[in-house]
């Protein structure tokens, strides 16, 4: 095997491109790791376990509903409701709680309840209303019914084992970081091992041809919404337990987080292509821009500016740079093979 | 009796106030090659997405090998041995080759109980399927938004008659392909032919239809205008049927 120029020029071509492919391609966890590594210079607060933990518990509820969000935006969809699904659910769990059901009751019931909020959305989706529109009435009417079960107030929870869920811990590690952790595993399995989820991405991907393939569309719609729901009803319970608080006001422009940390990991707006690896990065993304600006000290405020440029920035990176680097890798594949 | 594969009767659809298909009658012969031509609007791909359980007709029944399909449903429709290749292939992009070619009927295992999908199963099944077609592709674990147009139809090709198809539908087979494909294509039915399969393929050039079919059926807004054997007829009789709507010999062959 001797090595002529020739050959050993295509092959240091080859592997630039393979980084070049490389970096686009998992830009979302280099940041990540960038970041991490350049918080941990900056501050001496940043890379201590407490800090560490606390982070992964603020990312918890939107780990866990972006994992919802994931399948929704799979199959071209979208839920503006989940945040104010948290704050119904919210409410629902303080007065449950405080009535004396039992929380082991009180929270599969929850979770049931924003399951069929969730199908409904997917139910009046199917009807041929745009998502964006549905799920837009969802997040004001939800609410709406959050302030009037609740009249407005808050109520406190006392429920140690619904407390537990916020603000126990396992193994060292807080409880609402391992239950996300669950929920993305089990995510990524039903996204990537299922027919579901290869049917939710093949509905997101061209519906007409899902449709003539003989694919249960419909079925598969009312499913990711009632899934989101479900876990959007899971964050809201983990949320509430954390604040030992039943609140209307809770989530709160939590939807918007939940799309921006989706969208960041990768996951097309217009269907198709989804990552729960992805949105589990731009989840932890965002909770660390927010931890480390806090850390420096820098005004809070900022931390919804610089969050808008990451997403600008990622956003850019998956479609435009995304789409002309992988077909440049892949001109070079064919290349190679012919 | 060996003869029909296919009988549609009196077959209805309207959308709306739009009335697509009156009252059709439609035989395919086993083994047959059935030219559908006819001007836009005609029909043609209406009739077809009926016989392909992708549309619903009001009214008429559908008989295969006699017997009454009950399959309301393109899945049901495959399970019956009907294929369909749709005009832009019906592939999602995202997906891969694989997974297209499996889309609806995948290949599953069992982990602990649980069904997931068979991946290496599919690619290799997959891999076999265009070595057995002759057809060439990349590489079967690559999006389909990364193959050329003909590469694409290659894909739509391998998962209508890789699995036991009876009747493969054409719509538009050949248009937007250069002359190889088209050949391809030409090939392709020849062999679904020999095999004893039978074919449909709706098209606007009627050169295709002379080249490969057995029998031409004529349809202008919704209706059958006219049907003749490939040996029995021309050119500027069907080109003629098609524009006018009626039938110069007066009588619709039986």
């Amino acid at each position: 095997m001797s090595e002529t120029a020739a050959t050993r020029s295509g092959f240091d071509i080859r592997m630039q491109r393979q980084i070049v492919v490389a970096l686009v391609r998992y830009g979302m966890f280099i940041a990540l790791a960038i970041w991490l590594v350049a918080m941990s210079v900056a501050s001496e607060y940043f890379l201590t376990t407490t800090n560490l933990l606390n982070v992964l518990r603020q990312a918890a509820p939107l780990i866990i509903i972006g994992v919802g969000m994931t399948f929704v935006m799979a199959t071209a969809g979208i839920d503006l409701s989940v945040g104010s699904i948290v704050a119904l659910i919210s409410v629902l769990a303080g007065s449950w709680l405080a009535l004396g059901v039992p929380p082991l009751l009180v929270i599969p019931l929850l979770i049931v309840v924003g399951g069929l909020l969730g199908a409904f959305n997917g139910w009046v989706v199917t009807l041929g209303v745009p998502a964006f529109v549905v799920t837009l009435a969802g997040l004001t009417s939800y609410r709406g019914l959050a302030f009037v079960y609740s009249d407005g107030y808050a109520t406190p929870i006392r429920d140690p084992v619904f407390a537990w869920i916020g603000r126990g811990d396992l193994f060292g590690i807080n409880a609402p970081f391992l239950i996300a952790v669950v929920v993305a595993v089990l995510g990524w399995f039903l996204l990537n091992r299922t027919r579901f989820g290869l049917h939710a991405l093949a509905t997101g991907g061209r519906e007409e041809a899902a449709r003539v393939m003989g694919l249960a569309i419909n079925r598969i719609k009312i499913m990711v919404y009632a899934l989101t729901g479900a876990l959007a009803a899971l964050g809201g319970v983990v949320i509430s337990a954390r604040l030992s608080n039943g609140s209307p006001n809770a989530g709160v422009m939590l939807e918007l987080e939940v799309i921006a940390a989706t969208v960041l990991g990768g996951t097309s707006l217009f269907g198709g292509r989804a990552t729960i690896a992805g949105t589990v990065a731009g989840a932890l993304l965002i909770n660390f821009v927010r931890n480390g600006l806090n850390l420096l000290g820098v005004n809070p405020y900022w931390v919804q500016v610089v969050t808008g440029i990451i997403l600008v920035v990622a956003v850019l990176m998956n479609t435009v740079l995304n789409r002309k680097v992988e077909s440049w890798a892949r001109a070079s594949t064919e290349e190679e093979r012919t | 009796m060996s003869g029909n594969l296919i009988e549609m009767r009196g077959i209805s659809k309207a959308f709306g106030a739009v009335t697509a298909l009156r009252d059709i009658d439609l035989t395919v012969p086993k083994a047959g090659v059935v030219g559908l031509v006819g001007d836009n609007a005609a029909g043609k791909s209406t009739l077809m997405k009926v016989l392909a359980g992708a549309i619903q007709a009001d009214r008429g029944e559908i008989l295969i090998d006699g017997a009454p399909a009950t399959y309301t449903h393109p899945i049901g429709a495959r399970e019956a041995g009907i294929e369909m290749i749709y005009q832009d292939f019906a592939l999602v992009p995202d997906l891969t080759v694989a997974q297209n070619i499996f889309l609806g009927r995948e290949l599953m295992r069992r982990v602990g109980g649980v069904r997931v999908l068979d991946r290496r199963a599919m690619n290799a099944r997959a891999r076999e399927l265009f070595a057995a077609l002759g057809l060439r592709v990349p590489s079967v674990t690559l999006p389909v938004q990364a193959l050329s147009g003909g590469q694409q139809q290659a894909v739509a090709i391998a998962r209508a008659t890789g699995f036991e198809a009876r009747l493969v539908i054409m719509d538009e087979p050949t248009a937007n392909l250069g002359a190889p494909a088209i050949a391809k294509v030409r090939e392709t039915i020849g062999r679904l032919k020999g095999s004893g399969v039978s074919v449909v393929i709706i098209s606007h050039r009627l050169e295709d239809i002379f080249e490969v079919g057995d029998s031409i059926v004529v349809m202008k807004q919704g209706r059958v205008v006219g049907e003749r054997d490939v040996a029995d007829t021309e050119d500027a009789e069907i080109v003629e049927m098609i524009v006018t709507g009626r039938d110069p010999r007066g009588v619709r062959a039986a």
